[in-house]
């Protein structure tokens, strides 16, 4: 027993070093798998509150920019209103205004931490459960998607990028309905991902608008991700890896869109009936 | 020793905010970024107590991981370059150091470089292999490791030139 005693303090820091390496390590693993990081997250009141106030500065910097995106969105809207006001009062005269049945509920929300550098990409929003943010909403922007909340505090919360290695968003060629899974390899940039698994007998070309698919209960259908940029067959010969160019620019995000669908819970409570 | 604590604390938070706020946002062509925080594990007093060392190493890693989601990997980085600084200060200043008389201040400029760049890169090292865990990907982790090292390497020998009281 003395021994064991005298070894343990003779070694105190090598045993203090393995020690806190193990635990890093495990910290490590446990971010690697999807919907496990829970303890080591920025989205919690300190890291949170010093991102907040840091951004409440440096968004003056790209004020004019901004503006510019929303009011093209503004004007984009518009003119979908106008257009549709013109068309549905000429074509139906009874508006049903008593049951509104949206299937998505959206809020905005600021970007106060964006980083798309490392392989494992987080964005933080200043919005959290307060708000009614769960888990497994969409965010998405004015022009593209940005990705998935994965983990929530009280007034803040974290999205996993779509330029995480970890994220795999069902996404589909506008042009054809062939559907797959959009990726992101850790080394092809921030303005690249990869869509995969799009079979070979899809009529894929340059240029094809890609959106995502209606098969997850995340995102809406329709919302637009990017263009191919280049396709290759892959080894096995079944499948096309695309290269897609994103819309957004995900090096300068500031408002975004929480979607969440409101019709998520049945739905997956009639896929998984056993799970319960 | 009050005093010398009350400036290792004040080097640990502005070092962390510094590097959450700052560094981490420099993104040098597309995707480069230097981890100067590792300043205060390689600046803390060399003849101080060595398990307190390696914790507060811990501590400051993983401050960092909490800031930018990346699970443990400052943090292992951090805790492995503290337990191996005595025999990198024992290589890079020699005899100064045997007589644990050092002062960082004091030191020869291209010394403190060679100091610096052993453990930086091992820090970097360690980090890019963890945070992409991927072994067919180890040209990739060099290739990182060697850009960002090479980044931080200059900007810890700039903050210590810039920072430094040295007395003439």
């Amino acid at each position: 027993m003395q021994q064991i005693i005298n070894f343990v303090i003779r070694n105190k820091t090598f045993l203090l070093f393995l020690l806190l390496f193990v635990i890093s390590l495990g910290l490590t693993i446990q971010s690697h798998s999807y919907h496990k990081s829970k303890f080591i997250n920025s989205a919690n009141f300190i890291t949170g509150g010093v991102y907040e106030s840091a951004s409440s500065i440096s968004d003056y910097f790209d004020l004019n920019e901004q503006n510019d995106i929303l009011l093209d969105e503004n004007n984009r809207l518009r003119t979908q209103i106008i257009n549709s006001v013109n068309s549905s009062v000429s074509s139906n005269s009874i508006i049903d205004s008593v049951s509104y049945n949206g299937h998505y509920k959206i809020q905005s929300a600021k970007i106060i931490n964006n980083n798309y550098a490392s392989s494992k990409n987080y964005l933080t929003i200043n919005k959290g459960e307060k708000s009614g943010i769960r888990e497994d909403f969409g965010v998405i922007t004015s022009r593209g998607i940005v990705g998935i909340i994965d983990n929530t505090s009280n007034g803040y919360a974290r999205i996993l990028s779509i330029l995480n290695t970890k994220s795999r968003i069902n996404a589909q060629l506008k042009s054809s309905n062939q559907i797959g899974s959009l990726k992101w390899d850790g080394k092809s940039g921030a303005a690249t991902v990869q869509l995969t698994d799009i079979s070979k007998f899809a009529l894929v070309n340059k240029g094809d608008t890609i959106m995502t698919g209606g098969q997850s209960t995340i995102f809406p259908k329709g919302i637009l991700i990017g263009t191919i940029n280049s396709f290759i067959l892959d080894i096995s010969g079944d499948t096309y890896t695309i290269q897609v160019k994103l819309f957004n620019d995900m090096t300068n995000l500031s408002h975004v869109y929480v979607v969440e669908n409101l019709d998520s819970k049945e739905i997956q409570r009639l896929e998984h009936p056993i799970d319960e | 020793m009050n005093s010398l604590n009350i400036n290792s604390i004040i080097r640990f938070v502005i070092l962390i905010l510094a590097q959450v706020l700052v560094f981490s946002n420099v993104n040098f062509m597309g995707s480069i970024n230097p981890y100067p925080y590792i300043l205060f594990i390689l600046l803390f007093p060399a003849n101080n107590n060595r398990t307190l060392f390696i914790f507060l190493s811990f501590m400051l890693g993983l401050f960092v991981d909490l800031f930018s989601n990346s699970g443990g990997v400052h943090a292992a980085a951090c805790v492995t370059i503290a337990f191996i600084r005595p025999p990198v200060l024992k290589f890079a200043f020699g005899m100064v150091y045997e007589h644990q008389t050092i002062k960082f201040n004091n030191t020869e400029f291209s010394n403190r470089v060679i100091y610096f760049s052993i453990p930086i890169f091992i820090h970097h090292f360690i980090m890019f292999l963890m945070e992409i865990f991927n072994l067919s990907n180890i040209l990739l982790v060099l290739q990182k490791t060697l850009f960002s090292g090479i980044f931080t390497v200059i900007l810890c020998a700039l903050i210590s030139v810039l920072f430094s009281n040295k007395q003439r």
